[in-house]
């Protein structure tokens, strides 16, 4: 009648976090789902290809000295009528290569929904971790903001954080304020999903002993909730997290195609859609065509990787 | 006779029970007017049905919660409010659940430092470590086991590190919540023989908490039988286990199974389910389930009596078992 005698070879010794990652279940997983491994590689290629912009890109499209306006509408892969010139998808009216401004674009699709979602991430993983875990008045204001702002359409909340947002700026600065505003708009129209999914893990893992004996030693609550729950319930903000980033780049895209979001001079991929759009039964198709293929592969991957990620993290799915 | 390191009169928690909407809000008593002393080296059992309000007191001691009514005192000073973050180390708890105790995102080695970090400021990173490990060596854990994840231990071995982390602060009391229910029966006297080890190095005074009276045999001095968040029978181990006064503790006691199947004593089933703590009338809250039941004990609410051997009975049991 002993316990397993204490050297009982229970676990094998410690690995390298490098060699438990690859031989993780999430990581077998992946290897097993062919749609995640492509969504990956396009997330990859995509991010790369923008970080890498000003590397990677034939012109800087917003640099005005290197534009010809002669070289206004020239279709992809055939060489310009007066320069002569050929580009890889064409050029728009004012001459730029769309391939450049394509690359510069989603840079600043990427870097608004990256920012958008981390914003929201923060606000929401906050006030999710101080609702479930304080309770109290506080929680009830928290969450029933969350409900009403639930039943608009989140392009709505947007839109009108934007138009707030925008109307208190100065005129002067509101071009070059329009990208934080938009962080802003989409990040504050986005945080409710975290603060839920955040509350009801904490709310659970709130009446766990182990936060009882935290409690115990002498842990404020603030430390409880960042040192002890916060680390348990990361897991589901990581899909969120993802699905959010697809759904933020599409709502940039959606704000700046309606006009009300990235400026012409700092264009995003839905900025350039909107200037194609206007092309588009003139003949010049590939103005419109090829940000709006970026935007569906960026947003589609992301979604799918998302997709992929939750069902790898929720056992109960598998 | 030595002084108590703690001791309680008329420990009391109510918790206030709001209905629904319409239903106004009740008082829900889970702990009565207990009183105790724990001494040092000493084992101090509380036995009784799930729900009578063990867990309760366990929080009322570790100052968890504070009593609605009553008080502690610890090495003879009443402990106040203001005073609880001065006493925690003087009180630590182990719980029930080994899964549910230790946080599965930290090291074994970080869950035994975290204690030292936060009431010993002044230690350094070199010396919290070295306690820690030699308290993980106390317990009966190996070094490697340091930087280790929880869920790579066995149950057993989880209920080891939680009180390796207990002993952290070098408490003079240990409040023990069910130590043992959660462990398959093979494992569970490798823990209490280690607790009972424990004891005799450390002259710890335990507050041992449990439903099962085999495993109150095994490690008790004295013996508190609750019902319904009151005390009912109070006494020696010995005195509780030979010869009970209180109809409720020979209930229990009668439904234990024995090592030896020849002593089949009768088995007393009790009627009835045990009732809801709301429900408690004026009379002896054990009366509704009770075989000896008279019209006094429906009216009148008996206190504990007796000298060394006390129970709360109208009508105990005599020495001659009737
Ligand atoms: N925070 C609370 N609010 C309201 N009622 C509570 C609270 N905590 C406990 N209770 C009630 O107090 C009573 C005693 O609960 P307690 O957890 O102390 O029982 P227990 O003896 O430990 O039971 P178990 O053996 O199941 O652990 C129960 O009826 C419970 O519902
Ligand atoms: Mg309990």
């Amino acid at each position: 009648m002993t316990d397993m005698p204490p050297d009982a070879p229970i676990a094998p010794p410690p690995k390298s976090r490098m060699r438990l990652a690859l031989e993780s279940d999430v990581f077998y997983t992946f290897r097993r789902s062919p749609v995640a491994v492509i969504s990956a590689l396009v997330v990859l290629v995509l991010v790369l290809s923008s970080v890498l912009a000003p590397w990677i890109a034939p012109t800087n499209p917003f640099d005005p000295s290197s534009l010809n306006l002669m070289n206004g509408f020239t279709p992809p892969m055939e060489p310009n009528a007066f320069t002569g010139e050929t580009f890889l998808l064409g050029t728009d009216d004012q001459g730029r290569d769309v391939f450049s401004t394509i690359l510069y674009g989603m840079r600043i699709s990427l870097f608004v929904g990256v920012a958008a979602v981390t914003f929201a991430m923060i606000l929401g993983i906050t006030l999710g971790l101080i609702s479930g875990y304080v309770g109290g008045w506080l929680e009830t204001i928290i969450m029933r903001t969350a409900d009403v702002q639930l039943t608009f359409p989140s392009i709505l909340v947007a839109m009108l954080i934007f138009g707030i947002a925008k109307g208190v700026t100065p005129v002067e600065y509101r071009d070059q304020m329009a990208i934080w505003v938009l962080i802003l708009a989409i990040g504050l129209s986005d945080w409710v999903q975290f603060a839920r999914v955040v509350r009801g893990a904490t709310l659970v893992e709130k009446n766990k002993e182990y936060v009882q004996a935290a409690r115990l030693i002498g842990r404020t609550p603030g430390a409880i909730m960042l040192r002890h729950i916060l680390p348990n319930v990361l897991s589901p903000v990581l899909v969120i997290a993802t699905i959010s980033l697809a759904l933020a780049i599409i709502a940039e895209a959606t704000l700046s195609f309606l006009g009300v979001g990235a400026p012409p001079t700092q264009p995003s991929l839905g900025t350039l859609i909107r200037i194609g759009q206007g092309f588009l039964f003139s003949g010049e198709w590939w103005i419109l065509f090829f940000p709006a293929c970026t935007l569906l592969a960026l947003a589609l991957s992301v979604n799918l990787l998302g997709d992929w990620l939750r069902d790898a993290l929720n056992p109960r799915l598998r | 006779m030595t002084a108590p390191v703690m001791s309680a009169k008329g420990l009391t928690r109510h918790y206030d029970v709001s209905g629904g909407l319409f239903s106004r809000s009740q008082v829900l008593r889970a702990v009565g007017g207990l009183d105790f002393e724990l001494y040092a080296g000493k084992t101090l059992a509380v036995v009784g049905e799930s729900g009578c309000g063990k867990s309760t007191l366990a929080r009322l001691v570790t100052f968890i919660e504070e009593p609605t009514e009553g008080a502690l005192t610890l090495d003879g000073k009443p402990v106040t409010r203001a005073d609880w973050p001065d006493l925690r180390s003087s009180v630590q708890i182990v719980f029930q659940d080994p899964y549910g105790s230790l946080n599965p995102r930290q090291t074994i080695g970080t869950i035994l430092m975290e204690p030292l970090v936060i009431n010993r400021p002044k230690m350094s990173g070199k010396e919290r470590e070295a306690q820690a490990r030699k308290t993980l060596g106390l317990v009966g854990l190996r070094p490697e086991h340091f930087d280790r994840y929880p869920h790579m231990f066995s149950g057993g071995q989880r209920q080891r590190i939680a009180v390796a982390r207990a002993l952290m602060l070098e408490p003079k009391v240990l409040v023990l919540d069910e130590p043992v229910s959660a462990l398959d029966l093979s494992i569970q006297s490798a823990i209490l023989n280690l607790l009972v080890d424990l004891q005799d190095r450390l002259n710890l005074a335990y507050l041992f908490i449990s439903h099962d009276l085999s495993v109150v045999h095994h490690v008790a001095d004295d013996v508190i039988v609750m019902y319904l968040g009151r005390a009912v029978e109070k006494g020696s181990k010995e005195a509780v286990f030979a010869a009970p006064k209180h109809p409720y503790t020979k209930a229990l006691l009668s439904a234990t199974p024995r090592a030896d199947p020849l002593a089949k004593a009768d088995r007393i089933k009790l009627a009835g389910e045990l009732p809801s703590p709301l429900e408690v009338g004026a009379g002896c809250p054990f009366a509704p389930r009770c075989w000896k039941t008279q019209d006094r004990c429906r009216v009148e609410r008996p206190d504990l009596q007796g000298d060394a051997h006390l129970a709360a009975c109208h009508f105990p049991i005599g020495p001659d078992g009737a």
